[in-house]
């Protein structure tokens, strides 16, 4: 197979005395969407919050297109083409969506100034893709239902042309109607060959979306599958149980 | 949801819509006609007189530099307890500077013309170096800003008293003074002059901003819309310097010396005060700040930290540096704050800058800065000094006692805050 897009070897994390993450391994490669699973508390959001930047690893490596890779901060992430999409959606309440789609690396006139015309021009771009129904480009986001403000955190990581993409929870908070919506982006980025990374607790929709899943628990790696080699039951039995069926086997 | 709803047809636009005013601004404007009116009626039309108008804009300028920094420390839910303090600290400098340790440590003479501006930039390193080291304590070592700025007022209002013995320091320079109000004006010719200039920069940017949206085919505003605005605008420079230029230099002060009215003799000559230097300080601060709250990433950074720390935090921004930089601006505000109290007084005092902290947060606060940060401008916090110093020297005018003007000006404060939650409610905004 070739290089895998992202590489985390034997990754490790502690906060105080708790080990959050230990010892785990776990690849992605490009068009492939790979999903964690695990109970709340079982280190899957830590896990990618190493990769995306948030937090700063203790022990173990990442390596990305077959490069060694050194991620001390979001801003160096970004360096590397990895987009998140948090589960908070990490917007600023306050700020328009153009604003919040920009933050961080806001478009300048030669003069140095943030050039608001260009960017929003930009996001009606973008958003005439994503949600076409979206229209309060002037409003701060906070004036926005669940819906929008997901296609303006969603916007903000394929705006850029990431290669990578990570996403937790992307439809925990939406309506049947944009959870397909959603489903059927990832579809598309896929076929264009990013590859991503799919935090979410409903196992059926995750053996829909991934090629393959990885479960968590305690911190621990308990197992990656692919999707057609197991059943939604062995998945779950992963999750409550923390041993592998099939290993077991 | 309800965005997945049919098109809508265009929303119906009353007046207000159409001229895209923020209510906010004339709310506020309203209030301080308002309060103007009230004085002028109950001081029998001596509020409103040239004369008064002059006083009350040379009073406002140093607590309304400092509020525009404000601005910027509330966005980021931040509070700036010091800045009075830092004044004090940042004026007994610079006395001490211009009168003893130029003189008498560098050898430069008294009047000698480069004292003043070695004192301007001696003071604005001060408060700038102030300023980063609170920030440095606030935004690195995660000290809260109250807290590190409650010190900050101990400290630096001391610090001011012992650099100076408690002594009041002065006379100041004379250029250096010129920075105070009355006595370095520009006369009525330049001030027109000036006053031309910012119409026209006012109405090009106007129409800038208008075509700039024509070219990437965003709606604009009502021709006359855009039309009424100007015309306000223009109307709101040019009658501000025609007040100004019409209040004249009293004869007994020409006739001590005729010549720098531009007059042969005292007889018959009649000049005008006009434009006072620290005005025109007050409005390049307010420009400055303004153009680096919308028009930088350093503002953006600023009003998203405001918003949602940990979003802006995950967008990879240095929130840690950009407290420092915000603190260091303010203090360089206050240091320029300074320069134009101490000039005006013509004195380094010991008690300058007193309560200035609590004055500041008032003005920022009536104009709509939000406490939960995020939110506020520096127009706003320029008109909310101006409500707060008329407030004052109107109770003066009128005669209320000392006590009843601070329960009154106490008052305001809460109502004003009071009616900006119940107008945010109204409009569905979250605070």
């Amino acid at each position: 197979m070739s290089t895998p897009l992202v590489e985390m070897k034997n990754v490790s994390i502690a906060f105080g005395g708790v080990r959050a993450v230990d010892d785990v391994s776990i690849e992605l490669h490009a068009g492939e969407v790979v999903g964690l699973l695990g109970h709340n508390g079982a280190g899957k959001s830590t896990l990618i919050k190493m990769l995306s930047g948030a937090y700063k690893m203790d022990s173990g490596e990442i390596w990305i297109e077959g490069n060694r890779a050194t991620i001390n901060s979001p801003r160096d992430s970004r360096d590397y083409n990895i987009e998140t999409i948090y589960q908070t959606l990490a917007l600023a309440d306050n700020l328009d969506a153009a604003s919040n789609l920009f933050l961080g690396r806001e478009l300048t006139t030669p003069l140095g100034f943030v050039d608001d015309s260009t960017m929003e021009a930009e996001t009606r771009k973008i958003m005439a893709r994503l949600n076409p129904n979206f229209k309060k480009l002037k409003e701060p986001v906070s004036a926005l239902s669940g819906g929008q403000r997901q296609s303006v955190a969603i916007a903000r990581a394929v705006y850029f042309n990431a290669k990578i993409l990570i996403m937790d929870e992307p439809t925990a908070a939406l309506g049947v109607h944009e959870t397909a919506m959603v489903a059927e982006l990832i579809g598309e980025l896929k076929k264009q060959g990013l590859g991503i990374f799919l935090i979410s607790h409903d196992t059926r929709e995750m053996m829909e979306l991934c090629d393959r899943v990885s479960v968590m628990k305690n911190g621990k790696m308990i197992g990656t599958e692919r999707v057609e080699d197991v059943t939604e039951d062995d998945i779950l039995s992963m999750i409550i149980l923390g041993k592998n069926p099939k290993s077991a086997a | 949801m309800s965005d997945q709803s049919a098109p809508t047809p265009p929303p119906k636009r009353n007046f207000l819509q159409s001229l895209e005013v923020d209510t906010r601004l004339l709310g506020m404007i309203g209030a301080f006609f308002v309060v103007c009116i009230i004085f002028n009626i109950l001081t029998d039309g001596r509020f409103l007189t040239p004369r008064n108008i002059f006083n009350l804009t040379i009073q406002t300028v140093s607590v309304a530099i400092m509020a525009t920094g404000m601005v910027f420390v509330i966005v980021t839910r931040h509070i700036d307890l010091s800045v009075g303090a830092l004044l004090a600290t940042c004026t007994a400098v610079m006395g001490m500077t211009q009168t003893q340790w130029l003189p008498n440590l560098m050898g430069l003479e008294l009047g000698h013309p480069m004292i003043p501006w070695i004192t301007i930039a001696v003071g604005l390193c001060t408060g700038a170096v102030i300023g980063a080291a609170q920030g440095w304590l606030i935004g690195y070592q995660a000290i809260p800003a109250f807290i590190v700025t409650l010190g900050g007022l101990l400290v630096w209002r001391n610090v001011g008293w012992w650099l100076t013995d408690g002594a009041t320091i002065g006379p100041l320079d004379q250029t250096f003074v010129l920075f105070g109000g009355i006595s370095g004006t520009l006369g009525a010719f330049w001030s027109w002059i000036i006053g031309a200039a910012a119409t026209v920069a006012c109405l090009l940017a106007i129409w800038s901003g208008r075509s700039t949206k024509t070219k990437h085919g965003f709606p604009v505003k009502p021709m006359w819309a855009e039309l009424s605005i100007m015309g306000v605008v223009v109307a709101a420079i040019l009658g501000f310097v025609a007040v100004l230029n019409s209040y004249t230099v009293p004869s007994r002060v020409i006739a001590r010396d005729p010549g720098l009215f531009g007059c042969e003799t005292a007889d018959g000559c009649v000049a005008a005060y006009g434009l006072p230097y620290s005005v025109l300080v007050l409005i390049t601060v307010a420009i400055v700040m303004t153009v680096i709250a919308l028009r930088t990433r350093l503002g953006r950074y600023i009003f998203a930290t405001g918003g949602n720390p940990d979003a802006a935090e995950l967008s990879g921004i240095n929130t840690r540096l950009l407290t420092v930089k915000i603190f260091a601006m303010v203090g360089v505000l206050s240091a320029l704050a300074g320069i134009v109290a101490s000039a005006r007084l013509g004195y380094h005092t010991n008690d300058i800058g007193t309560l200035d902290e609590l004055r500041v947060i008032a003005a920022a606060v009536i104009g709509g800065t939000a406490l939960s940060g995020g939110v506020g401008t520096i127009y706003g916090a320029i008109i909310g000094a101006l409500i707060m110093q008329s407030l004052q020297s109107g109770m003066a005018m009128v005669g209320v006692d000392a006590p009843y003007q601070n329960i009154v000006v106490g008052a305001v404060l809460v109502a004003a805050v009071w009616i900006d939650i119940q107008y945010r409610k109204r409009v569905g905004a979250k605070s």
